[in-house]
């Protein structure tokens, strides 16, 4: 695709402008060269996100979504084309700068939690603090605060070990949400958890965007968990096939009544 | 990220695997310790040397007379005729640094006493030759300078020639045979057993006025040897080069001639026996050091495994944000507490086996505190070294990758 060319050196765009989209995506492709044969994940990508935005990312496994999510995290960079983040081009920077955004400005949550084993939820919350030279007093302060918004405060000093997937993922997105970041990325985060949990991560990530204004873009295979975004775009052989607005979005808070308890304690298939 | 925290998640990370990092810090702490008590052994050994070597007197200087060649024949040292009592004086007069001298010229005779005889060196010289060489008498005394001026017949035993001819009586007084010349025995010396070298005895010899010896024994003029003694051990070296200038003027050698004599300083032996000891300590640090080096590898060898077993880890932190950097220290970090904490124990170890091993086999020992610094600073070295690659390695990891291993 070639509909948008790729922007050379950015030029500096005017940044009082408030209707600027918050993620530009203009032509970026993503190859991967394995040697013998190049694999084209991205093959032409043009996409703009908005602040306050809740986009669910669908398509089946090797159809360019994970990848378009390690460019939007910044944990890589684009073969070709541009990225631009809260207007700087991102495809331009070096590791040093892309690990100071993936630690400023964007918050993630995993499938499978990845939370550092052996260290407390609290400890695993302040992590990202750790890496913005964040004062101790502040961490600390941060730290409740954000385990408490997940509801969590009262599990301050357990192990991963000694929490439910449910909680984990919460301790997670609370790790997210340490930097008081733009943007969260979550790749499949109801992926190893049961269906009422995975409700109830979904009305935080509702919560979370409607009430703080984070952007959200959900990575998920499930057509019912992209019916709490409010956008739905959905990838196919590294291109974007369909990007349309949710028809009817369900509202996670109104959804988790109606759903049983199990054993008083959501239980989740750990993997 | 600040050091405290990077200290604590390092400590923590060892604490995990207590067992295993145990195990890495004792290859530390038995290269540490090795290299302290082998050090310590080393420098004790080569303070009991130097020790004996003091007490042989080491402000001595010997004055050797040189070689002489006469076509191809080259003829060895004492060969030469130009070295005199006249250069004793003047060496005693002129130097500063000498303040004390002796000439001495050899000879080997037959003596007799009664019906016991036997063959031994006659030493001709003065009666400053026994307090520079620090000879102490067992009976009676020395020679005096009367004595030597007139070149009276009057000679000191040596205890061999004591025990060969007088087994049984007091040699004070007595008169015994050196040649055909009747000589008065007016003292005796104390043992003074084997020499160092060679086993040389000794004690077998008679020291008579070196006038006497020149005059009714040997009919020569010369001597073989002038021993002087410096004003400290510092000034012998001075005291050498000062006795060198010297004799160039009196025997008129011009610059590029060859020297008919020669000086030996016995600080320079004592430098040589004390280099000599700096090298088995060095060589016993270096065996030692090897330990240490096979220390450090294993801490590369566990930080290696320690990068495999927690790339996910890894892949988290650079995911919420960690820099290259960051992990890079945390890991370099790790590496340097497992080999200080090692090299700590190690000195710990090391001052107790050093004691051990003095009290056990009695040996003296020296524990530097050079040593303990280095092995201090080695130790740390040896974990930023051996932990750089491992956490080259961490940093290097792709932190998608590093997510995804399971």
């Amino acid at each position: 695709m070639t509909s948008a060319a790729p922007l050379a050196g950015s030029s500096p765009l005017s940044t009082a402008d408030a209707a600027r989209p918050q993620i530009e995506f203009h032509g970026v492709h993503k190859t991967y060269d394995l040697g013998e044969v190049q694999v084209h994940a991205l093959r032409g990508i043009d996409v703009t996100i908005s602040p306050g935005e809740f986009v669910a990312i669908m398509g089946a496994s090797g159809s360019g979504k994970s990848t378009f999510m390690n460019l939007l995290g910044c944990l890589d960079r684009p073969t070709r084309g541009s990225y631009f983040l809260e207007g700087t081009d991102v495809s331009q920077l070096d590791k040093i700068a892309l690990a100071r955004i993936r630690n400023r400005k964007i918050g993630f949550v995993f499938q499978g939690f990845n939370l550092l084993s052996r260290t407390t939820a609290l400890e695993n919350v302040e992590l990202p603090a750790l890496y913005a030279h964040m004062k101790p007093e502040d961490r600390l302060k941060r730290a409740h605060e954000v385990l408490a918004l997940v509801g969590l405060a009262n599990r301050e000093h357990h192990f991963p070990s000694q929490l439910s997937g449910g909680q984990q993922q919460r301790v997670a997105i609370a790790r997210g949400l340490m930097n008081r970041p733009a943007i969260l990325l979550a790749d499949e985060p109801t992926g190893n958890l049961d269906s009422r949990t995975s409700v109830e991560i979904m009305d935080i990530f509702q919560r979370l965007n409607a009430e703080q204004g984070i952007t959200l873009v959900l990575v998920t295979h499930e057509p019912d968990i992209s019916r709490y975004a409010r956008r739905v775009i959905t990838f196919r052989d590294g291109r974007i096939r369909r990007d349309e607005p949710v028809a009817e979005r369900a509202i996670a808070a109104e959804v988790l009544p109606t759903l049983p308890l199990v054993d008083g304690e959501s239980e989740e298939n750990q993997d | 990220m600040d050091l405290l925290s990077i200290l604590r998640i390092a400590g923590r990370a060892l604490r995990r695997n207590k067992m295993r990092s145990a195990l890495t810090m004792l290859g530390i702490i038995i290269g540490v310790a090795a290299v302290i008590a082998m050090v310590a052994v080393g420098q004790g050994a080569n303070e009991q040397v130097q020790e004996q070597l003091a007490s042989l007197g080491t402000n001595m200087l010997f004055v050797i007379a040189g070689s002489h060649q006469a076509g191809a024949v080259n003829f060895g040292w004492w060969a030469v005729k130009t070295l005199t009592h006249q250069d004793e004086q003047a060496i005693l007069h002129l130097v500063p640094t000498v303040k004390a001298a002796a000439v001495q010229c050899q000879s080997r005779k037959q003596v007799i006493y009664g019906n016991n005889n036997w063959a031994t060196n006659i030493v001709g010289t003065e009666p400053a030759f026994f307090p520079i060489r620090n000879w102490q008498f067992a009976l009676g005394g020395p020679f005096t300078d009367q004595e030597v001026e007139l070149a009276d017949n009057v000679a000191v035993l040596g205890n061999t020639v004591v025990e060969n001819l007088f087994p049984y009586t007091n040699p004070l007084g007595k008169t015994l045979q050196i040649g055909n010349l009747p000589f008065k025995v007016v003292g005796t010396l104390q043992s003074k057993g084997e020499s160092a070298n060679e086993g040389h005895d000794q004690d077998d010899l008679i020291v008579i006025p070196y006038t006497t010896m020149q005059k009714k024994i040997t009919g020569q003029n010369w001597v073989q040897l002038i021993i002087a003694e410096a004003v400290s051990r510092q000034a012998s070296t001075a005291a050498q080069q000062q006795i060198t200038d010297l004799l160039h003027v009196r025997h008129r050698i011009l610059p590029g001639q060859m020297n008919d004599f020669a000086v030996r300083n016995l600080a320079d032996i004592e430098n040589t026996a004390a280099a000599t000891g700096h090298i088995m300590t060095l060589l016993l640090a270096s065996i030692a050091s090897v330990s240490l080096l096979v220390g450090g590898i294993g801490i590369m060898n566990i930080m290696l495994v320690s990068v495999t077993e927690r790339t996910r880890e890894i892949g988290i932190r650079m995911a919420v944000g960690a820099t290259e950097k960051d992990v890079q220290t945390q890991f370099l970090l790790e590496a340097v507490v497992l080999s200080a904490i090692g090299g700590f124990t190690g000195i710990v170890l090391g001052i107790g086996g050093s004691k051990l091993i003095s009290s056990l086999a009695h040996w003296k020992v020296d524990i530097s505190t050079i040593s303990i610094l280095v092995a201090v600073v080695f130790s740390v070295a040896i974990g930023v070294f051996f932990g750089y690659y491992p956490a080259q390695k961490a940093a290097r990891l792709d932190p998608i990758e590093a997510l995804r291993y399971e």
